[in-house]
């Protein structure tokens, strides 16, 4: 059937809450608004005020709530409106989330949720467009997902709520509307391993999330000037799936890494960092890298596209480890 | 705050106030040896001890049952021993030691216990409030007949995470009891110094939660707040709080030189030493015999020393455990 990345997310969220009574949604504007990217649009009047249940604008306050109900035998999905706000509850992500279960010598399981939306390209400014979901990859203790397809949408939350530690989700905000055909009894995915979107074997092009699409046209246009590019799908930012994108790289011997984030201590100077550790003596070239200019993301249209991957630098940058100079 | 206990109260018979006595004597003796083990360089990291404030926590616990949830502040020593944790697993978690109640991975400021139902051990001001606001949400969504009491200083007042968990709880209606030690200083800053509004129960009340203040300093009338609080959250009458005035003895910690407040102050609530209350009172009603006492501190004194002698004993975890308990090694049920 059709489905947009939006109504696969709410689908996802629909089937934890009609399999598990522990679930419940929380989050501002989750109910009577419908969500603020209208994700759980229909929910509050399927499910009720307590299983969907909004709350004030009060970030740590209702994520540490989640991470407690978690504690009590709860299975919440707590839902921060976009990662710009999860700042306001970094101190319950990482201080308790992230460290509940080592303080208390394993004692203490945080089976937590926070799904929110990230990312730029939506003229938004500087406050509304971060991609900080490398950011919080650095954390141990927590499980970055970043779903980039209909399947993962629908598919990872299930997978998520049945791991026993705090899992991230990071929607990107400009994959709601993408649609496609997605299978009506879709179900849970697995949360551990990258996925190759396209084979290929002159490049690895690495991605997740947001700029997936934007790396498959890139590799559409580079299978034009000759270039074969294969493109990884990391899924999952913490952990990373070494061994697929090693394997990846082991075969094409050229890589690039496309981040919306920034380049200066962002995930793709950690990956880049893996592949130079364990796989220096197969590359063919350096590791290239496609990041957000270091820059505030700007307002202006022009200005914020320069800022940001494009697939034209995509290209340019497959080419140059590829030494195809087009 | 000053003068003796409440004319009012007494306890209920000598047995009562012979146990309030000894939960408050095992947390003293308890942590005066932390003092000197830490001197003694058998304790490292941060250490703040309780002395002064145990009538709060022996009060309070008091009026809990078994099933009941508790979660505390970096201050937790006595919390966790009378909610039922072994002095042995306290300090040798302060050794770092793996039959220590956490392995040895949480220390002085993070203990943790399941089987009681402590929940820490936090060291983030104000951090243990949404957690325990999340805590009596489960309660409430299960049908659970359960409260969940959350202990935190008036330093954490300014914090923004007090405020959404009062209103959380207020708003959601939850089982929760907040239990406010004020002891006057947030670290070094009096209270005066950091809040416009220094009526903490008013604060609360803002929420429309029921909230009042209580002498912290004496046992009998913290525990019977904690019960009428206690047995109104049980009872479905939502979010309570209580400010229990009281006051830290020794340094907020190890590296406190405690140039924040004059030493005459310090002397002048020593004076309402809240054990010394209870004793002289009990003494005066003819509820405590010279007998008594020196029992009751035999008692206290014997647990401590066996204490010392598990925590001595303690193994260290092996370094290759290192990574364990990043991520959990079972599936959640």
């Amino acid at each position: 059937m059709k489905s947009s990345y939006r109504e696969a997310v709410r689908a996802g969220i629909r089937d934890a809450l009609q399999r598990d009574p522990r679930v419940f949604l929380m989050g501002e504007d989750v109910g009577a608004y419908g969500g603020s990217f209208a994700v759980s649009l229909g929910l509050l009047e399927e499910f009720g005020p307590e299983r969907i249940r909004d709350t004030p604008l009060s970030e740590s306050g209702f994520v540490g709530a989640g991470i407690g109900a978690a504690l009590g035998g709860m299975r919440p999905i707590v839902e921060i409106m976009t990662v710009n706000f999860s700042l306001l509850a970094l101190d319950q992500i990482v201080n308790n989330a992230a460290s509940l279960l080592h303080m208390s010598g394993g004692q203490f399981h945080v089976p937590l949720v926070i799904r929110m939306t990230t990312g730029a390209g939506r003229q938004l400014g500087a406050q509304h467009s971060h991609s900080l979901e490398g950011w919080y990859a650095h954390i141990p203790g927590l499980r970055i997902l970043v779903p980039a397809t209909l399947e993962d949408a629908r598919g990872m939350l299930w997978t998520a709520l049945e791991d026993p530690d705090p899992v991230l989700i990071f929607e990107h905000g400009s994959l709601y509307n993408v649609t496609g055909e997605l299978d009506d009894g879709a179900g849970p995915v697995d949360i551990d391993t990258a996925a190759i979107r396209r084979p290929g074997g002159d490049v690895s092009l690495i991605t997740y999330g947001g700029t997936l699409p934007a790396v498959l046209e890139a590799a559409e246009q580079l299978a034009d000037a000759g270039v074969d590019a294969e493109v990884l799908d990391l899924r999952t930012l913490r952990p990373l799936d070494d061994d697929a994108i090693l394997a990846s790289v082991a075969k094409t011997r050229r890589s690039v890494v496309v981040d919306e984030g920034w380049r200066s201590g962002g995930i793709s100077a950690e990956l880049s960092a893996r592949i130079t550790e364990n796989a220096f003596y197969e590359l063919d070239a350096p590791v290239g890298r496609v990041c957000s200019a270091e820059v505030p993301i700007p307002y202006a249209r022009h200005m914020e596209a320069a800022a940001l991957p494009s697939v034209e630098r995509i290209v340019a940058a497959a080419r140059e480890v590829t030494g195809n100079g087009g | 705050m000053t003068g003796p206990l409440s004319p009012s109260l007494r306890p209920r018979d000598p047995g009562h106030g012979r146990h309030l006595l000894l939960q408050m004597l095992r947390v003293r003796r308890l942590e005066e040896r932390c003092v000197e083990l830490y001197s003694a360089a058998k304790i490292r990291g941060f250490l703040h001890v309780y002395i002064g404030e145990e009538a709060v926590a022996a009060g309070v616990l008091e009026s809990l049952s078994a099933d009941d949830t508790v979660v505390a502040t970096y201050r937790e020593h006595g919390h966790a021993l009378l909610r039922g944790v072994p002095a042995g697993a306290i300090l040798a978690e302060m050794y770092g030691r793996v039959e220590g109640c956490c392995r040895g991975r949480g220390g002085s400021m993070h203990l943790f216990d399941a089987a009681t139902n402590f929940y820490g051990g936090n060291a983030i001001v104000a951090g243990g409030l949404p957690l325990a606001v999340g805590l009596a949400l489960a309660d409430k969504m299960s049908g659970r007949p359960h409260v969940t009491v959350c202990f935190f200083g008036e330093g954490a007042v300014a914090e923004g995470e007090f405020h959404e968990s009062l209103n959380l709880a207020a708003l959601w209606d939850l089982p929760i009891l907040f239990c406010c030690e004020n002891n006057l200083y947030a670290m070094g800053t009096a209270l005066v110094r950091s809040e416009s509004q220094t009526d903490l129960a008013l604060k609360a009340a803002s929420y429309e939660v029921s909230a009042w203040a209580v002498d912290g300093m004496d046992v009998l009338a913290v525990e019977q707040a904690a019960r009428t609080a206690v047995d109104a959250v049980r009872s479905g009458a939502g979010p309570h709080f209580l400010e229990f005035r009281t006051y830290r003895f020794r340094a907020h910690s190890m590296f406190d030189p405690e140039r924040y407040r004059e030493k005459a102050e310090v002397v002048a609530w020593q004076a309402r030493d809240p054990i010394t209350l209870l004793r002289s009172s009990m003494e005066e009603n003819g509820q405590l015999t010279a007998d008594d006492w020196t029992q009751l501190q035999s008692e206290a004194e014997s647990e401590v020393a066996a204490a010392v002698k598990f925590a001595e004993s303690g193994t260290l975890e092996p370094v290759e455990d290192l990574t364990r308990f990043v991520y959990s090694e079972r599936r959640a049920p």
